[in-house]
């Protein structure tokens, strides 16, 4: 491979999963919130 | 009485199923040919604009409809803006004509699956594919024999799939995704391993990844890079709005949204480096460039794979992760095609999911398993993808687009609904790429493309059977969208009261 391709490759895989690992730490730092149902108990979340 | 609305459990699951949704075939057949046809590794430059100025902001579009009016597509139109309701219909009719036809390629993949095992293609995939396993007899017409061969396999999916649907939203569709994805992913990955290992699999991914800078300034390349994301999101036609009417009052869209974009872009990249592999792998091995082997679509899953699976050491276990990974892939974005139709069949006449698996999922399953796996069925389905995705596709999320931003003026109601429940905000600029810069690049490829099949036709396709089968199905779909949204809704539908307290901003 060349050099220009693998640089490309790299800031390729950079961006894309760079991208998703930081979608994926932000949705954890604002972790799921769970309606209050009618008897004021929590629904809680799934144990999945 | 009404039933409750299906939910989903959680994120969790809904991501599960939207990432299941996004990545088909398409990730696997259509982007590396795609990337490297367009600039190679320089395509990443216009490809991640498409995805930030495009792709993303009408994923939020479509989860904010789907979340804010909690509806199938039509009805979710209807709560939107009256008349809108036919953008919703011809949603549900384009996701109608695709599933029938890309049930078959599943199904088709699953012979392939076997076929793998013993290389059935012998030394010649082409004539295999066409000849001995679809039998096709090249004819422009519809009919011919039934091919029990494409045929039985094609019952299979269809029964499956329906039994997910029948399942319901978290029990089928969301279960289906959380077991299908990592499999998937760990096949995938192991598929790719095996490729890099290959000799002149390196020729591969340096063709893959060369940067071309000049394509940059080529406008065809940047409508390429909004063509695949478009193409490849599964946004635009429904099935985020569907899917996202079933999440809870209380969830984050775009975060999960951001990472369903980002999961279906990654899965692409790595998609590009698997095939390329192989594709480099089998050009040294051939003794020609990468170009003389580089395909996409139909001819490279089902023609140009089988040769390189015939030809590389251990390429049977190649050949199985391969199309296994197609069937898996597959399988969810169809479920999720087949649900915008059910869910806006339910809605319009109060159905219940049994009933509306039983006759609108089965009324899909018998056009599909009728007019496909039949002696003309290729050319047919040739003809009907393209004008579903260049008419169908482009067009309603055009239309949406410019009616929903320019007519009703809903986006700042739409932000605002977002915002409320959502981590990451959306404001001014979200309006501007909305409205403006995915108004102009898809009524550029709209235009562009009506210019194109006018002047040059489809193909060597005659000009009748074009007409009929593409044209006729692209344009049937809008005046069959228009006459449905005629038809009056139940009483007290529409005006859902519910709709007006938390989480929307009418309150």
């Amino acid at each position: 491979m060349s050099a220009a391709a693998i640089v490309m490759l790299v800031v390729a895989l950079l961006l894309v999963w760079g991208g998703l690992v930081a979608a994926l730490l932000h949705l954890r730092k604002h972790p799921e919130e769970f309606d209050v149902v009618e008897d004021g108990h929590q629904e809680y979340p799934p144990s999945t | 009485m009404e039933q409750a609305r299906e939910e989903f459990k959680g994120r969790r699951a809904f991501i599960f199923a939207a990432v299941g949704s996004a990545i088909g075939l398409g990730n696997i057949w259509r982007f590396p040919y795609v990337a490297y046809e367009n600039g190679g590794g320089a395509f990443i430059i216009p490809y991640l604009v498409a995805l930030l100025t495009a792709g993303i902001p009408l994923l939020f579009l479509d989860y904010a409809i789907g979340h804010r009016f909690r509806a199938s597509s039509p009805l979710a139109y209807r709560r939107l803006g009256g008349a809108a309701e036919s953008i919703g219909w011809w949603q549900v009719g384009i996701c109608f004509v695709i599933a029938v036809y890309y049930a078959v390629v599943i199904a088709w993949a699953v012979r392939y699956t076997g076929f793998s095992i013993n290389q059935a293609w012998g030394d010649d995939p082409g004539g295999f594919f066409g000849g001995d396993f679809l039998q096709q007899s090249g004819e422009f017409t519809l009919g011919g024999s039934w091919v029990p061969a494409v045929g039985i396999p094609l019952i299979i999916i269809w029964l499956f799939t329906l039994v997910v649907h029948r399942l319901g939203v978290q029990g089928g569709i969301a279960r289906l995704a959380q077991i299908f994805i990592p499999v998937l992913i760990v096949i995938f990955v192991v598929m790719v391993i095996q490729g890099l290992r290959q000799p002149g699999a390196m020729l591969g991914l340096d063709a893959l990844f060369t940067p071309n800078w000049e394509a940059l300034t080529n406008s065809q390349v940047w409508i390429a890079a909004y063509g695949q994301i478009f193409f490849s999101l599964s946004v635009g036609f429904g099935i985020m709005i569907t899917y996202a009417s079933y999440l809870k009052r209380k969830s984050n869209l775009t975060g999960s949204g951001l990472v369903v974009a980002f999961s279906n872009s990654g899965f692409e990249i790595l998609a590009g480096i698997g095939v390329f592999a192989a594709l480099g792998f089998m050009a040294q091995a051939s003794g020609v460039g990468v170009a003389d082997v580089a395909e996409s679509g139909i001819g490279l899953a089902f023609i140009a794979f089988p040769a390189i699976i015939s030809t590389m050491p251990g390429g049977s276990l190649f050949g199985v992760l391969f199309f296994l990974s197609l069937v898996l892939a597959g399988i969810t974005s169809l479920v999720s095609i087949v649900q915008v139709v059910l869910a806006g069949v339910e809605d319009k006449l109060g159905w219940s999911r049994t009933k509306s698996v039983l006759i609108a999922g089965g009324l899909m399953a018998v056009v599909s398993v009728a007019l496909f796996p039949t002696t003309t069925g290729l050319n047919l389905l040739d003809v009907v993808d393209n004008f579903a995705n260049n008419f169908g596709i482009v067009g309603a999320a055009l239309v949406s687009v410019i009616v929903i931003g320019w007519g009703l003026r809903k986006f700042p109601e739409l932000a605002r609904h977002v915002n409320s429940v959502s981590s990451f905000k959306i404001g001014r600029t979200w309006f501007i790429l909305l409205g403006v810069v995915t108004p102009l690049v898809l009524g550029y490829m709209f235009i562009s493309e009506v210019v194109t099949r006018i002047r040059e036709g489809y193909g060597e396709m005659p000009a009748g059977y074009v007409a009929v089968f593409g044209w006729g199905v692209a344009i049937g779909l809008i005046v069959i969208a228009v006459l449905v949204s005629l038809i009056p809704w139940r009483r007290g539908v529409v005006e859902d009261e519910s709709l007006l307290v938390e989480g929307g901003e009418s309150r």
